[in-house]
């Protein structure tokens, strides 16, 4: 059972994630890189209810831990305590940002992986990576309902994936499962699917295509 | 014309976008910056209170340095404010900056407006040999520097982005003592808090989505402007748009430039290509003010009230627009949306 989220990165995404997670009834526990001092006000007015800490509780006293800090930044996670919690990863490679960064742009290894190898536990899954924050923050609906917006998801083991699609639901999204972790470089910038904003349907028809796409192009 | 003792500041704003020319053809650079002048001239003429250029150094832009151009508008303009929109300060420096816009403010008899932010693109890092490491750090000292350069006395500020300065003067000074400084934010709410601890107002640049979630970031600096002792000021939004005379020759225009533009732009990121849902979305209930002088004046109003923004600046002639149409929507802007959005809040 998930109870609490924690949100690593209380930016424009984290910020989103927040709101989304709160509106869900999980407990929210969200940290910035810095002091949690530099965020409570910001928290306070844009996603009241979201407890401000540092990374290290932020990790302690959560369920599931988000990831969305700049991905060129993944090295300043504090990992201790991670052991073996779930992580979402909902990080990408944009390079006005990260900077120019071949070992984020690698055909052969999707940065969900890099993440993975990077932390303690095994259990990551990618999600809330592929849509930009504003469609996600207007886009949440309750289930059935004939807009709902669609989230692809990809993660190594079952039942960490059915954590995550119940949590997507739940954010008020279609989970659509796309297969393994390795998979998840088909939701990396230059696909088809970034910065897409699909229903479930749509969201299918985008994966046949794939392909067809920048990144597709790439990894054939 | 529009009167000037209104509460509301409406502009427009552009990057210097290559037109499209009656021969079909696409204007060099220098016609693109010749454009805008004569466009801000007519601006003025029609009673456009504000016009920012922004800074970008990428092809599809001719504006690499607004303040040369605001220049060349100022002297052949009387009412109209001269912005940059924005100022990339991370990767200028702040006192070159303060020389540059102090100088326009002398031209312009006061009109200059300084709009610092970090730009949604990052080209100007390598352009100028600084390091995307750096991002946060540069923007955080440059405008520690600026805000203590805009007192106009002289300045001591040492750090690690630029060589320290020991009593030092700049000139010229401005005739009103403040050169008037704004700062432009996207979807950060740290830059939110450090506009209000430097008490700068905001431009808030809303480019996609409802502007009603920005809402929370003017509460946000209210609050912040309200513990660091400072009064807020008025906020401002900045979105783009097209206006034509019916609803359906703007949406006709403005789908293959928009998509054209976002898609460039977005390819060279990963992002996907525009949907025609996306564009729609934009356009119904998103941050595209695209219609008639009615629809957008109507969406303009809206998003002032929601956000409690009192100026509005709208990116105008958005990729290859055709000159005439530029020109078209200047007017209707001046002529009928700005009077329309001044009576549906509220001022006659
Ligand atoms: N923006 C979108 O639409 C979107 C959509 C999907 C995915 N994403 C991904 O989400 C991530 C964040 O993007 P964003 O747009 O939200 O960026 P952002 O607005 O710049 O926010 C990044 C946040 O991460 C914080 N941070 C940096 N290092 C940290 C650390 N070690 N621990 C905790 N927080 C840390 C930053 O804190 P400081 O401000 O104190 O440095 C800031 O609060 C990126 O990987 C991006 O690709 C973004």
């Amino acid at each position: 059972m998930i109870e609490s989220v924690g949100i690593l990165g209380a930016g424009k995404l984290g910020l989103v994630l927040a709101r989304l997670a709160l509106k869900a009834g999980f407990k929210v526990n969200i940290a910035g890189s810095g002091s949690p001092d530099e965020i409570s006000l910001s928290m306070s007015v844009l996603a009241p209810g979201a407890v401000a800490m540092t990374q290290a509780d932020v990790i302690k006293q959560s369920d599931v831990i988000i990831l969305a800090l700049p991905l060129g930044k993944y090295k300043t996670i504090a990992v201790d305590g991670l052991d073996d919690k779930l992580v979402i990863d909902a990080m990408n490679y944009w390079w006005e940002v990260d900077g120019i960064r071949p070992d984020l742009d690698d055909v052969h290894k999707s940065t969900s992986e890099i993440i993975r190898d990077f932390l303690p536990t095994n259990r990551v899954v990618k999600a809330f990576s592929h849509m930009g924050y504003h469609d996600l923050l207007d886009g949440s609906r309750p289930a059935n309902s004939s807009d709902r917006k669609a989230i692809a998801l990809a993660g190594d083991n079952r039942d960490d994936v059915a954590l995550v699609e119940e949590f997507i639901d739940k954010f008020g999204f279609d989970p659509v499962y796309i297969g393994a972790l390795q998979e998840g470089i088909r939701l990396q910038p230059g696909s088809n699917l970034f910065g897409a904003n699909p229903t479930k349907k749509e969201l299918l028809e985008l994966l046949n295509h794939f392909s067809d796409s920048d990144l597709g192009k790439r990894l054939a | 014309m529009i009167k000037k003792t209104s509460k509301y500041t409406f502009g427009i704003d552009s990057f210097g976008d290559l037109a499209t020319k009656e021969d079909g053809k696409l204007t060099s650079y220098a016609e693109a910056i010749r454009l805008v002048t004569e466009e801000a001239v007519l601006a003025d003429k029609l009673g456009i209170n504000a016009i920012s250029l922004g800074e970008h150094h990428r092809e599809e832009f001719a504006i690499s340095s607004p303040e040369m151009v605001l220049a060349g508008i100022a002297t052949r303009t009387k009412n109209i404010k001269l912005a940059s929109g924005v100022t990339v300060l991370s990767s200028d420096d702040p006192v070159r900056v303060f020389e540059r816009f102090s100088t326009l403010d002398a031209l312009s008899g006061g009109r200059a407006q300084v709009i610092l932010g970090r730009g949604s693109f990052t080209e100007s890092f390598p352009l100028f040999g600084y390091d995307l490491e750096d991002y946060e750090i540069l923007f955080e000292e440059k405008i520690e520097l600026f805000a203590k350069i805009l007192e106009e006395k002289p300045v001591t500020w040492s750090g690690r982005t630029r060589a320290a300065l020991k009593d030092a003067d700049i000139f010229p000074k401005t005739e009103s003592g403040r050169l008037e400084t704004m700062v432009g934010v996207g979807g950060s709410p740290k830059s939110v808090i450090r506009a209000a601890r430097y008490n700068f107002p905001l431009m808030l640049a809303i480019i996609g989505g409802d502007p009603a979630r920005f809402a929370g970031y003017a509460e946000l600096y209210k609050r912040a402007s309200e513990e660091f002792g400072n009064t807020p000021h008025p906020i401002g939004i900045h979105s783009p748009g097209l206006i034509a005379e019916t609803n359906e020759a703007a949406f006709k225009m403005a789908w293959p430039l928009f998509k054209q533009s976002f898609d460039k732009i977005g390819r060279t990121r990963g992002w996907a290509p525009w949907t025609p849902e996306h564009f729609d979305n934009e356009v119904q209930s998103g941050s595209l003010y695209v219609g008639s002088p009615e629809t957008v004046a109507h969406k303009i109003a809206r998003a002032m009230k929601v956000v409690g923004a009192e100026r509005f600046d709208m990116v105008y002639g958005f990729g290859p627009m055709e000159v005439s149409a530029r020109k078209k929507m200047i007017e209707l802007y001046a002529n009928e949306v700005i009077p329309r959005v001044k009576e549906l809040l509220g001022e006659k």
